[in-house]
């Protein structure tokens, strides 16, 4: 995995949000065909970190480069070629309301494929039996549960057959089953496509199903990133604590009342 | 002020709190002694409520002789700090028993961490104020450019236009509207109209009814009542529908699939608000008259053929053109500020209401200031 081209790079990603600076120089590579996973706690900047390399947020400094062309500067008509080499699962799916699923799956590629309708048609089709909802093609995203939602936003990001797909935090608020289904999804598309996947999760099981190499932001700076094993077995302290799910969130803190008062442990207290 | 070394006891079921000497005046020593349970917990809470120091002092609660604690006078020591932490009064713990401690240790909590950002200054925050304000000028002037360059293009090059969101926004805006504008424009005139009728009727010129009635609509009510109720209906409409989609990461899903916003969602909505305004104005002009004539004929026996000729006379064509165009450019401010806060929506459901009740305010508020200035352009400098 490591001799394969870097498909993405950012170099020193800034990001503020007013006085507040979410990220401060972030840098991070993924390469070609592997499957990415940004984690952090909440507020750590992650899905800040991919709103930055997506141009959905404004960057103060720094650079992200993707398929080989350098985002900062790039006019409004080659990003538009860029953004149709890619796919993006958001959060909710992010379906229009007004449209039917398959009506969504068809947008993209209506707008950016010159076909016949009859060709649109099936490729919808095919596009949402790859997620398995086939069925669904009538039906308005008000209709679908959370699961269905996030697969035909899949499919949707899949519709162009993008070189690289972005998905922010794909398995909230699933169950574990859903979740498995959509993990098993994106490793199929990883290993029968080759495509590049970059994630963006805080979901456990996901990490451990899908990662083959992981990124960790925390504080607006990268505290890790490399193999999943190797970042693993690195002894940090703040990947130690989030796979022990005991990652402190931005603004929270779980602590004991004895801590919260500055009291030094009691020997052979709790 | 009290005496920080005078002995103000109070003694609760199981324990007693006592005043005790501190080190600095903006201090504060209290010693606790017995048992800190549910029974005293109120009382205990209370009493360490009305001597907390001032901002920026300290509390010490010294549990010296304090001999056990439950689950509720924990509670009301954390409950005491986050009120201490609000206040910027530090609550320390001395000489704590390790029977008290065990207790302490085996309850967690959530705590807020402070917020790291300081509070600014006067200046600072006038510049803050002032430089917002510049930014949401300019963010607005470029959404404005946006949308009129798309929709002149949209004229000249038909294929780009999406019409059918067009044809079903200019039915939400223009058809849905008709009952609701054409009534309260009727209303209006008719209103006008007896106003009128009260004052020109003692000088014997009630048939000026029709004149007063015919100009104040045509000129002024109806392009001011038709866009205000726009304004509230498909204008609320119009952020409301852009807020969810941004909440929703629709825009943003447009945006990376390389679907401009403007073209997909902006310029229909804009053309269809610029083509239906100025006829629901036509209709609320012509409404307007209709109700004045009602009260002419039957308050003012006025025969209808005299009416209708005198409001015939009294309009020209310079009334009707000047209140069409008055309403072109309500249109175009109602719509562009409904996308402007629908857009600008950051966070939840919530932001959404907002958003739409800023929105109205500010097109009701264009709008008056827009006629304002219409009103010294076209009657007073231009005659």
């Amino acid at each position: 995995m490591t001799d394969a081209p870097a498909i993405l790079e950012v170099r020193g990603m800034i990001v503020r949000y007013g006085a507040r600076t979410i990220l401060d120089g972030v840098d991070m590579t993924v390469q070609q065909g592997e499957i990415r996973v940004i984690l952090g706690g909440s507020g750590s900047g992650k899905s800040t970190l991919l709103k930055g390399i997506l141009g959905l947020t404004d960057v103060a400094g720094g650079k992200a480069t993707m398929l080989g062309q350098e985002l900062t500067g790039l006019s409004e008509k080659a990003r538009g070629l860029l953004m149709q080499r890619i796919g993006v699962l958001f959060q909710n799916g992010a379906l229009f309301g007004s449209l039917t699923v398959g009506e969504n799956v068809a947008l993209p590629l209506r707008e950016h494929r010159k076909l016949p309708e009859g060709a649109i048609a099936e490729l919808v089709r095919m596009k949402l039996a790859q997620v398995d909802l086939g069925h669904a093609e009538n039906l308005y995203p008000s209709e679908l549960s959370g699961g269905m939602r996030k697969r035909a936003g899949l499919a949707r990001a899949l519709a162009l057959d993008p070189e690289i797909l972005f998905c922010d935090e794909p398995s909230a608020g699933l169950d574990p089953l859903t979740s498995a289904e959509l993990d098993n999804l994106i490793l199929t598309l990883r290993d029968r496509l080759k495509m590049t996947v970059v994630i963006v999760t805080h979901e456990l099981a996901s990490i451990e199903a899908i990662a083959d190499s992981l990124i960790m932001v925390g504080g607006g700076k990268v505290i890790a990133e490399g193999p999943m094993a190797e970042v693993r077995g690195r002894g940090i302290v703040a990947v130690d604590e989030f796979f022990a799910r005991k990652t402190k969130t931005a603004a929270k803190q779980e602590m004991s009342v004895a801590d919260l008062f500055g009291l030094t442990p009691a020997k052979g207290g709790a | 002020m009290e005496d920080p070394t005078a002995a103000a006891k109070s003694t609760l079921a199981q324990l007693t709190l006592t005043d005790a000497p501190s080190t600095s005046a903006r201090d504060r020593t209290l010693a606790l002694a017995g048992v800190l349970d549910a029974r005293g917990a109120a009382v205990f809470a209370a009493g360490v409520r009305k001597r907390l120091p001032s901002k920026k002092g300290k509390l010490v609660l010294d549990l010296s002789a304090l001999t056990a604690i439950d689950s509720a006078g924990t509670a009301t020591l954390v409950d005491l700090w986050r009120t201490g932490h609000r206040r910027g009064v530090a609550i320390e713990l001395a000489g704590v028993q390790p029977a008290v401690q065990t207790e302490l240790e085996q309850f967690r909590v959530t705590v807020e961490l402070p917020p790291p950002a300081t509070i600014p200054g006067f200046f600072e925050s006038l510049g803050d104020t002032a430089w917002g304000a510049v930014t949401a000028l300019g963010n607005f002037m470029v959404l404005a450019a946006d949308v009129t360059i798309g929709g002149i293009q949209a004229f000249f090059t038909p294929g780009r236009m999406r019409w059918a969101t067009y044809f079903r926004e200019a039915s939400l805006m223009g058809s849905q509207a008709f009952g609701i504008v054409g009534l309260i424009t009727f209303l209006i005139g008719l209103t006008l109209a007896f106003q009128s009728a009260y004052q020109l009727r003692q000088f014997g010129a009630a048939i000026y009814v029709a004149s007063l009635t015919a100009i104040s609509m045509v000129r002024e009510m109806g392009p001011l009542i038709t866009a205000i109720l726009v304004a509230g209906r498909s204008g609320s409409s119009i952020t409301s529908e852009v807020a969810t989609m941004k909440v929703g990461e629709e825009i943003d899903a447009m945006q990376v699939m390389g679907i401009p916003f403007v073209d997909f969602i902006a310029v229909p909505k804009v053309l269809a608000m610029v083509t239906m305004v100025p006829l629901l104005t036509m209709l609320a002009d012509l409404l307007g008259i209709l109700g004045g004539w009602l009260v002419g004929m039957v308050y003012l026996d006025i025969a209808p053929k005299p009416y209708l000729q005198k409001t015939i006379d009294a309009l020209v064509t310079k009334d009707l053109v000047t209140g069409l165009f008055k309403s072109v450019v309500f249109a175009w401010g109602i719509a562009l500020i409904g996308l402007y806060h629908g857009i600008g929506v950051r966070g939840g459901a919530q932001e959404v209401g907002k958003a739409t009740t800023a929105s109205v305010v500010s097109a009701i508020f264009f709008i008056i200031v827009a006629d304002s200035i219409f009103s010294i352009i076209f009657y007073v400098v231009m005659g």
